[in-house]
């Protein structure tokens, strides 16, 4: 056990850190399914506003991705660009 | 870190100082989409004809499609916006679907969506003081209760970041995930036929995958983009 290095711990719980970050997919997940469940409702109840009811569920799904974007950029960091190893000296 | 981020295509040096400024290729791409974006309008804008003809007709659409979008989400007496939110729409939409040939799409760097994202963040500022004046726009900050005036706030600083990063996740992602299976395809290729085998299995697996991350997203992004950057400013106007 004695021949990790530190720079390879930091890298391992980096990866696994970057694993832990994309648990937030989850929420957009249920947040466009609803989204698209309920867009699925009004064209069924009003299917002359389909236009409408399209554009405004892809804007409500649009935000309810913020979240998961946020876990992506935090991911992407993680793996690419990152700042832990800079902190070993 | 290799082979994510966008490559070094020179280094300028500014003239006099000891300033070296690093040219990335998204800065060259952009120069490439504004250079064929401004062929493409100038040529086909000029010659107006009382009975259009084809080239004339789909531009005609194109700015009557852009107007009608503003006027149905903004109201109709702020027109002005359209040539700026066309502008955007046209620009993002290139640039997300310029990934098709092979080019790393320009909105897969931070520095230009956060950029669009500032522009619209500055736009938002402008226009709610011009219409409520200064006062009217702070006094805006502490409805509907006092209280919740560091919340709002926090709010007016999260919208730029999350446009930005919005569009920069989604391409960037997209990006990421399209590399990746390349990448696996090619190593299968290899693994089946042997080491220097062409990478067969890139042929034509990847299409739906293509179609998907690289012109339906790339659209519906740039769409997104200059809807909220609408709903922003007119939001912040009334």
């Amino acid at each position: 056990m004695s021949n990790i290095t530190n720079e390879g711990l930091v890298l391992a719980c980096s990866a696994i850190g970057a694993g832990l970050a994309m648990i937030a997919g989850i929420g957009p997940g249920i947040g466009q399914g609803y989204a698209a469940g309920k867009g699925a409702e009004a064209v069924g109840r009003q299917p002359e506003a389909q236009g409408d009811i399209v554009r405004t569920m892809l804007l409500g799904a649009a935000v309810a991705e913020t979240t998961g974007i946020y876990g992506l950029a935090i991911a992407i960091v993680l793996l690419f660009a990152n700042p832990l190893i800079g902190l070993l000296g | 870190m290799k082979g994510f981020g966008p490559i070094l295509v020179f280094e300028f040096k500014i003239p006099f100082t000891d300033i070296v400024v690093p040219i990335t290729n998204t800065v060259t791409v952009t120069w490439l989409i504004m250079a064929a974006l401004a062929v493409v309008f100038i040529l086909t804008t000029r010659n107006y004809e009382r009975i259009p003809k084809k080239v004339q007709n789909v531009m005609e659409m194109l700015v009557d499609t852009i107007t009608n979008l503003t006027k149905q989400t903004m109201g109709p007496k702020n027109i002005k916006f359209a040539p700026y939110i066309g502008t955007v729409l046209i620009y993002l939409a290139v640039a997300n679907v310029i990934g098709v040939i092979g080019i790393r799409p320009p909105t897969a760097d931070l520095n230009t969506t956060m950029a669009l994202s500032i522009i619209t963040f500055c736009m938002i500022n402008y226009n709610a003081v011009k219409t409520k004046g200064l006062f009217g726009r702070i006094k805006g900050f502490t409805e509907p209760m006092f209280l919740l005036t560091p919340i709002n706030l926090l709010g007016e600083i999260a919208t730029p970041i999350s446009l930005g990063f919005r569009l920069f996740g989604n391409l960037a992602g997209g990006l990421i995930i399209m590399d990746l299976i390349f990448g696996g395809l090619k190593s299968l290729s290899t693994a089946i036929f042997g080491a220097n085998a062409l990478p067969i299995f890139q042929l034509a697996i990847p299409l739906p995958l293509n179609f998907y991350f690289d012109i339906f997203s790339g659209l519906l992004q740039s769409l997104i983009f200059a809807m909220l950057t609408m709903i922003n400013v007119s939001n912040a106007m009334d």
